[in-house]
């Protein structure tokens, strides 16, 4: 089974530029400091980068937190 | 941009609608040019489109034919306004692919106008062309020769079966490189060789009917059996530049090793010897040689590195009487306030010297004439000639005027005038126009950077009084104009 969540952390930690960043479930925009409009777009990219898929438009916006994301990473890895 | 063109559009609409696009970004570069003071102005130019709606063939409607006439319009722009420079995006489209170029689902989803994978290259060339503007960029082609410059090697497989030349796939391939290094003489990059041969043998090779590169293309010559870091000291100090203006193209890796290792400020870039044209990519990518625009000065350049020859040839025939050496060189001077037609050359001055600097000051274009243009400041280039040809604009002083006194914010020289008594009539120059201007005295200053020592003292040298010096070795001087003796002894003023 794989851990989705701790494979997100270190690209976390490099999009953000922060080496202390946990992320854990809850984990949401507003408890991220320099999660922008700008920062996301890049960990998006990053994120379809490094798990080779794509998100397509408007799945995101539906997202509460890096649980959900994870969530519907491992639905697409599945597919 | 706001009106594209539409398929149901006439030719006549097509075109007023180019014109109108046209004049609303010309407008946006008259207010910036206005409002900034002369800012140096970077436009991109346009990217291919995403669509072709009509197919494959060239309507009066298409949209990339609309856009290649706005570059036109662009570039013609930049050829008639100094500060004004087009970046070419639409030549980044093309080699990224627009299929790679476009991505359709990041325009939708963020706005993104280039594939967010290619933003690097896009903001590397954009850093090619600043270099460019600054004039950051190197002086000197390092080649070597056999599997560089032709195939093979000359030593063993002798003259005539070295590859160049249209006869075989991979002679043309040699040829078009050397017509590509050519190219870069012709615009002032200046060539040298460093090569693991005979000097005799590695020289006969350029008497090939099919070299396109002959030996009085090249500045320094050196084909010997010592390592390569050691000749490319030699060519930099026969130059008269520095390590970091060097780049050294050479096929071998263990060879590009060693030059990295022991010479680390030149630029060694990694070639694929299987594939000549990677050469030439190694140079062009890299941004090596970049210009904005192209100085007479750049075309004459290896002519003057050359003439430099002669001229040491007849010092050594002087037998060590500098003064008998100097008298003989018959130079002659011209020393006047910055005019426009030397304005680029200027600018490309002011960032390319470093050595014989005193303050290492930076000039764009638009500052060069700002600065000439604004009565606060005393403007001087110099351009001498000898028996042996035509040194260009070699140095410059800026002065700028407080009450009695001339501040001098800029003194340059290039190095391949070194020792030719320019510097004595330079101030000579200074110190009458100064005079005519009522200042009473002259302040220097010396600013050490990592290339400059040589001109530590030069204030000191001539005459100047230590005022100030603050703890990184900044220093002000100051010269009384009342009892100054002209210094001038071997150069007339024309």
């Amino acid at each position: 089974m794989r851990d989705i969540l701790s494979e997100l952390q270190p690209i976390f930690r490099d999009v953000f530029d922060d080496e202390d960043i946990i992320v854990t479930n809850e984990t949401n925009a507003s408890m991220i400091e320099d999660w922008d409009s700008l920062s996301h777009i890049r960990l998006v990219i990053a994120i379809e980068k490094y798990f080779g898929i794509k998100f397509a438009f408007g799945e995101l916006q539906e997202l509460k937190n890096v649980g959900e994301m994870a969530e519907l990473i491992k639905a697409k890895l599945e597919a | 941009m706001t009106q594209p063109p539409e398929l149901v559009d006439t030719p006549e609409i097509i075109k007023s609608k180019i014109d109108n696009e046209y004049s609303r970004f010309k407008t946006v570069w008259e207010n910036l040019t206005a409002r900034f003071n002369n800012a140096v102005i970077i436009q991109n130019n346009f990217d291919l489109p995403f669509i072709q709606p009509e197919g494959t063939s060239i309507t009066a409607q298409n949209f990339g034919l609309f856009v290649q006439n706005l570059n036109i319009k662009f570039a013609e722009y930049a050829q008639n306004n100094s500060g004004f420079y087009v970046h070419d995006l639409n030549r980044l489209c093309a080699r990224a692919g627009l299929d790679n170029w476009h991505n359709r689902n990041q325009y939708h989803a963020y706005k993104f106008a280039v594939n967010y994978d290619l933003i690097p290259e896009v903001s590397f060339s954009l850093k090619r062309i600043i270099c460019a503007i600054l004039g950051r960029v190197k002086k000197c082609l390092v080649l070597d020769l056999d599997n560089t410059l032709w195939g093979g090697v000359i030593g063993d497989d002798g003259l005539n079966n070295i590859k160049i030349g249209n006869e075989t796939p991979e002679g043309e391939a040699y040829t078009e490189f050397q017509t590509y290094v050519k190219k870069l003489k012709e615009r002032g990059v200046i060539l040298a060789v460093c090569s693991k041969n005979d000097d005799d043998v590695a020289k006969s090779g350029f008497t090939h009917p099919d070299s396109v590169l002959k030996l009085n293309d090249f500045v320094a010559f050196y084909a010997n059996w010592d390592n390569k870091d050691i000749n490319i000291r030699k060519i930099a100090s026969d130059i008269n530049i520095g390590l970091d203006s060097l780049v050294f193209i050479d096929d071998n890796p263990a060879e590009r090793a060693i030059v990295r290792e022991n010479v680390p400020d030149v630029c060694v870039p990694e070639i694929d010897p299987q594939n000549v044209s990677s050469y030439i990519r190694a140079i062009e990518d890299n941004g090596f040689f970049d210009t904005v625009a192209i100085s007479d000065d750049d075309i004459k350049r290896t002519g003057t590195y050359q003439q430099n020859k002669q001229r040491a040839e007849l010092l050594e025939s002087s037998a060590g009487n500098y003064d008998e050496f100097l008298k003989s060189l018959d130079m002659q001077a011209e020393i006047k306030p910055f005019s426009e037609i030397y304005y680029d050359r200027i600018t490309q001055l002011t960032n390319k010297s470093n050595q014989f600097n005193l303050t290492t000051k930076r000039y764009t274009l638009a500052e060069i004439k700002a600065t000439a243009q604004n009565d606060k400041y005393i403007t001087l280039y110099c351009r001498l000639k000898d028996k042996f040809g035509d040194n260009g604009v070699i140095s410059l002083v800026i002065g700028e005027i407080e009450g009695n006194n001339l501040k001098i914010i800029l003194w340059l020289m290039s190095c391949r005038v070194l020792k030719r008594g320019v510097e004595d009539l330079m101030l000579d120059t200074l110190v009458d126009k100064a005079r005519d201007r009522n200042c009473r005295t002259l302040t220097g200053f010396y600013y050490p950077t990592k290339k400059n020592s040589m001109v530590k003292d030069f204030y000191k040298n001539f005459g100047f009084k230590l005022v100030n010096q603050d703890e990184q070795d900044n220093t002000t001087w100051l010269l009384e104009l009342e009892n100054y003796q002209t210094r001038n002894k071997f150069i007339t003023l024309s």
